[in-house]
């Protein structure tokens, strides 16, 4: 503030107060519909006093939906990517800025170009590798060609082929097939002081104990934001877990959402399906709620 | 930028780099490449094989009026949605910038709703919005049949729009208040001391010294506004009414896995990949730009 503007600072504080009211209404309508009965949530308007049946609501929506292993499915999904981004992109970044060897730079472009198609973008073919368990090498042989590059692919495919479908793999390892996080990395590698180095090697350090005992600790904050991050985006995923988990025991939270859809022709259950819309937004509300620091500063170092 | 300082052994080196070559090979490159693959093959009804046909497959998706509704739809959703969401929060956060009393409760605040799943929103903003109940129903009650997304189009176009801006508002806040804060203080200072207002200082200093966000978030809002909006119109219009929000990845999903076309759909994101790697290429230059700027 450089000057008095008693009239704009009114504004600035309407407008803003307006701003937080449109982010903030959704929230409480939700929760308020959640504790209506049948017919208070259907009302016109819908009374905006909180009814008295939120926690019979949240258990008939935990209950329909079956929440609860659901919960912990998407737990899971969502560990297991923001874990394995955290340690596959340190890996790689580690590659690419501590070694001098051929073809670095073409690593560097293979993943830099992941960065820009989406899963959603080239989903039909990916859920075709998930799920073509027992596509014959000979397939893979006639259609690449070239002798050396079978021997790769088909090595590849038979170890990751099989049961993928309905598995957290299949579930998370896609997921973590990009760029994102290496870069994040990269850039904080490069910030590391180079007599760092110099003395960990000259105290006898290798490559390994010196990414494990030096580098990894310091980047601590870049995998507390690259994690965080990564949880939500995973946890927040709907398009990939809805194609790879037909059987129930692996569904996530997020999918189970469209059981929750009032049926055209029953009865309109809005309190059932918001106490169950409730229920799967607060996870990832606690997390930007109590990681919002790192959340904050992982959005703007990963761009994501 | 590069190391003065290595490790000799680039065995080892080329060792850590493995597990993430594997992943981007199998899930991305392989893939990717099928795509390519089956865009100019058919694939025989009863099995068989794939027969090569060439370009026909975009020849028939390019000549379909399904897809370029498709392509219009998307076009009409990117340009409002991202309209809405940039502005929005542009405003908001040159606002959050003044540091007026309380302005730490919107930085907080502001960034909650990009948290939240998009179908969990698309959920939210369903029932907001029914015609029925909710609260459009008042609207509804006033002037009856002003508002049915399930048969009107543009009706359904409009809360797919509102439930993919509430999210993305939030985003753009964090990115434009963190540019607008990097401006030094002493600049906006000095051209207050010359006699500028805060709405001239806005237009003269902080929007030309943005404009590298801008084009940034502008290209990531589109961008997003093709992945993101799958699991809104899944959950709030399934495509409907009339395929008016049958947005292009919706309509990949669905051909390919509802209507097993899977050269279609394969065509059909071969052309969405050079959409978005023609964007990504033009986010590009302007962050050299940007480089140049500074």
């Amino acid at each position: 503030m450089v000057e008095r503007t008693p009239i704009l600072n009114f504004f600035t504080h309407l407008i803003l107060f307006a701003g937080f009211v449109f982010c903030v209404a959704p929230f409480v309508i939700v929760a308020i519909a959640a504790s209506h009965n049948l017919k208070d949530v259907n009302d016109v308007p819908m009374s905006l006093l909180p009814g008295s049946d939120f926690w019979v609501n949240i258990k008939t929506a935990w209950t329909t939906a079956d929440l609860g292993p659901k919960l912990l499915n998407s737990f899971i999904m969502a560990f297991g990517v923001a874990a394995g981004k955290v340690i596959i992109s340190a890996l790689t970044a580690f590659s690419i800025v501590y070694f001098r060897y051929p073809g670095r730079m073409l690593i560097f472009w293979l993943i830099f170009i992941t960065l820009m198609l989406p899963l959603e973008v080239r989903i039909v073919p990916t859920y075709a590798v998930v799920a073509n368990v027992l596509e014959p090498y000979q397939t893979i042989m006639n259609l690449t060609g070239l002798s050396w590059l079978i021997e790769k692919i088909s090595g590849v495919q038979v170890q990751l082929s099989l049961g993928l479908l309905n598995s957290y793999s299949g579930l998370i390892l896609p997921l973590i097939a990009t760029a994102t996080g290496t870069f994040l990395y990269r850039q904080f590698f490069l910030t590391v002081p180079d007599e760092l180095t110099e003395a960990a090697r000259m105290d006898g350090a290798g490559a390994l104990r010196f990414f494990v005992d030096i580098l990894l600790p310091l980047s601590r904050n870049n995998m507390a934001a690259l994690g965080t991050i990564m949880f939500l985006w995973a946890w927040n995923q709907y398009l990939w877990p809805l194609l790879i988990t037909t059987d129930q025991s692996h569904a996530m939270a997020v999918t189970e959402l469209k059981q929750l859809i009032p049926n055209v022709g029953g009865a309109p259950e809005w309190h059932i399906a918001m106490a169950g819309t409730l229920i799967i937004m607060l996870p990832p509300m606690m997390v930007v709620v109590l990681m919002q620091r790192w959340f904050v500063r992982g959005l703007i170092a990963t761009e994501k | 930028m590069e190391k003065r300082v290595t490790f000799g052994r680039w065995t080892i080196g080329i060792l850590f780099a493995v597990p993430q070559l594997i992943l981007i090979f199998t899930f991305f490159y392989w893939p990717a490449g099928q795509a390519v693959y089956w865009s100019l093959t058919l694939q025989q009804p009863w099995g068989g094989g794939n027969i090569w046909v060439g370009l026909d497959n975009f020849r028939s998706i390019l000549a379909n009026a399904d897809y370029w509704n498709s392509i219009t739809a998307s076009m009409i959703f990117a340009g409002i949605s991202t309209g809405l969401a940039m502005v929005i929060a542009l405003v908001l956060a040159a606002l959050t910038d003044r540091q007026l009393a309380g302005s730490w409760l919107y930085r907080v605040v502001l960034i909650w709703p990009y948290g939240i799943a998009a179908p969990a929103l698309a959920l939210a903003f369903r029932f907001i919005l029914a015609p029925e109940a909710g609260f459009m129903a008042v609207v509804n009650k006033v002037w009856p049949g002003f508002w049915d997304p399930g048969l009107d189009g543009a009706d359904a176009m409009a809360s797919v729009i509102i439930a993919f801006s509430w999210k993305y508002v939030g985003y753009n806040f964090i990115f434009f208040l963190a540019a607008l804060q990097a401006i030094p203080r002493s600049l906006i200072e000095a051209a207050a001391m010359d006699g500028s207002g805060v709405i001239r200082r806005f237009w003269d200093i902080q929007f030309p010294l943005i404009t590298p966000t801008i084009f940034f978030l502008l290209v990531i809002n589109i961008t997003e506004s093709f992945q993101d909006s799958f699991g809104i119109v899944d959950i709030m219009t399934a495509g409907g009414p009339a395929n008016a929000t049958n947005l292009m990845v919706y309509k990949i999903y669905s051909d390919g896995f509802k209507g097993l076309d899977y050269s279609g759909a394969a065509a059909q994101s071969i052309i969405l990949m050079l959409l978005i790697i023609a964007l990504t290429i033009v986010q590009f230059r302007f962050i050299e730009r940007r480089v140049h700027y500074r």
